[in-house]
């Protein structure tokens, strides 16, 4: 293969001045972690909410959580994307919709974003809950009955603390996720990690530079989430529970 | 503001003729080729061999570590490159946008197949692999007339769903200025400044195949549990 390496570009200065390649890079990672974090807790308060409705007695409650899971999760995320960015404004009331889209950049890519991976990883979110909640014993949920707990107090104090411990795992996965498909927000403009790449590589025509430098930031921030979720996996575990990988999932 | 959904009408031979078509082909050859590629990386990654295992688990560790949408833009720049190799011609090598995605989509997506396929190899007990020993059949006779017909078989529905997840997956190529089904109707949707209307439309396609084949996928999983 022809191809000149030329490494130094990372050091070279942007067009726009703000600093390095490398710095430019950076700043792209910064984006990327900053709109993961944000539809982090979206995802986990929405997905914790539909997920345990999805589990409660209430026939209602159940129908209109598999109503929102498979909505969500049958339609691909850079439509979901282009729906909160194009769509969404114009069904809003008139002088909301304006306000969002006249947000100075990056904010009029950024809240579209956050909300579109929000509401896409809660439904993968609500999926866990769901089986971590549906893997404990019947007998937990009685003994709370027998107890005199009432559903909620049941959810709160017996269900729900045991479930997340053991769906920890899983979501670890899916907030690894939540930072890989922040890359498609590059479509509506937000330049993180792999935005910013791309376009360093059409204003430096360095091609393999660009996706390499991004490709090795990408492993070295799974790399670290994986160490951080494992110390945090081994602080919450339910003693006496086998750690057991569950059921392959399809995912992406 | 007004809608109009008449452009649907009028932009449905450029959507469904050209876009869908390019949509449909892509996932199905992209799933053959994942499937194919890996059920080998499957079976690298339970060889005793290390330096096999090794290699395919890297790979799929690789592939699973970054964004999909930076894999294409690799895959894209990429691929003419190595096809100038391949060929010894001096010049990176024109290729089109669909060879390009299909390349990029086959790798992709083995490294999923991969998970799945190992999976599905290791849950079949020992003894059948120990009967096909016995009976004096090899490795690959062993491989491919007793565990991995099982193995397919086992693992049919999450395959299934692995591949509803490529199809809208393939959206993707929006990023390379691919015609596939999105990438149509973006083009109508700015042509004619009918954003809400095509992306709406686009959605609510989408929807209605994907939803009605993960009912396919539950029948079958339905049925395969029966027969077990």
């Amino acid at each position: 293969m022809n191809y000149n390496w030329h490494w130094k570009v990372l050091l070279e200065t942007e067009p726009g001045g703000t600093g390095t390649y490398l710095q430019y890079l950076i700043v792209g990672l910064g984006w990327t972690l900053v709109t993961a974090l944000a539809a982090w807790v979206i995802a986990l308060s929405v997905g914790a909410i539909v997920g345990t409705l999805r589990t409660t007695p209430l026939k209602w409650a159940v129908r209109l959580g598999n109503l929102y899971v498979e909505v969500f999760r049958n339609v691909p995320l850079i439509v979901q994307m282009f729906l909160w960015f194009f769509v969404v404004p114009e069904l809003l009331p008139a002088a909301l919709g304006d306000w969002i889209k006249q947000m100075p950049p990056p904010w009029s890519s950024y809240l579209p974003a956050v909300m579109c991976l929000g509401i896409f990883t809660s439904v993968r979110v609500a999926e866990q809950v769901r089986a971590g909640i549906n893997s404990l014993p019947r007998g937990q949920r009685m003994a709370g009955t027998a107890m005199g707990l009432t559903t909620a107090q049941t959810y709160r104090y017996v269900i729900l603390p045991q479930a997340f411990r053991i769906i920890l795992p899983p979501l670890t996965s899916e907030f690894m996720n939540i930072i890989k498909n922040s890359s498609v927000a590059l479509t509506i403009g937000l330049l993180e990690l792999t935005g910013r790449a791309r376009a360093m590589q059409e204003f430096s025509f360095r091609v393999f530079e660009a996706f390499t430098a991004a490709t090795v930031i990408y492993l070295i921030t799974n790399l670290l989430v994986v160490l951080l979720m494992r110390a945090l996996e081994r602080k919450v575990r339910v003693p006496g529970l086998i750690a057991v990988g569950g059921a392959p999932m399809a995912g992406h | 503001m007004g809608f109009d959904f008449d452009v649907i009408e009028r932009s449905w031979g450029y959507l469904f003729r050209e876009g869908m078509t390019f949509t449909l082909t892509l996932t199905a050859l992209a799933m053959v080729g994942g499937i194919f590629f890996g059920t080998i990386l499957a079976m690298m990654r339970l060889s005793s061999n290390r330096f096999v295992s090794g290699i395919a688990g890297v790979y799929v560790n690789f592939m699973r570590s970054i964004p999909l949408v930076l894999v294409i833009f690799w895959f894209f720049f990429l691929v003419p490159y190595i096809g100038a190799w391949i060929v010894r011609s001096p010049e990176p090598i024109k290729v089109g946008a669909f060879y390009s995605a299909l390349i990029t989509f086959t790798m992709f997506e083995a490294a999923y197949y991969c998970e799945i396929m190992r999976a599905g190899i290791q849950s079949i007990p020992r003894g059948q692999v120990w009967s096909g020993y016995a009976l004096g059949l090899t490795y690959g006779q062993t491989m491919a007339q007793i565990v991995l017909p099982q193995a397919f078989r086992n693992m049919l529905p999450v395959l299934l769903t692995q591949t509803i997840i490529l199809f809208q997956d393939t959206s993707l190529v929006y990023v390379i200025s691919a015609t596939d089904f999105l990438g149509a109707a973006a083009k109508v949707a700015n042509r004619d400044y009918r954003l809400v209307e095509m992306y709406t439309f686009a959605a609510v396609v989408y929807f209605v195949i994907s939803y009605g084949l993960s009912m396919l996928v539950k029948r079958l999983q339905d049925r395969i549990a029966i027969v077990r």
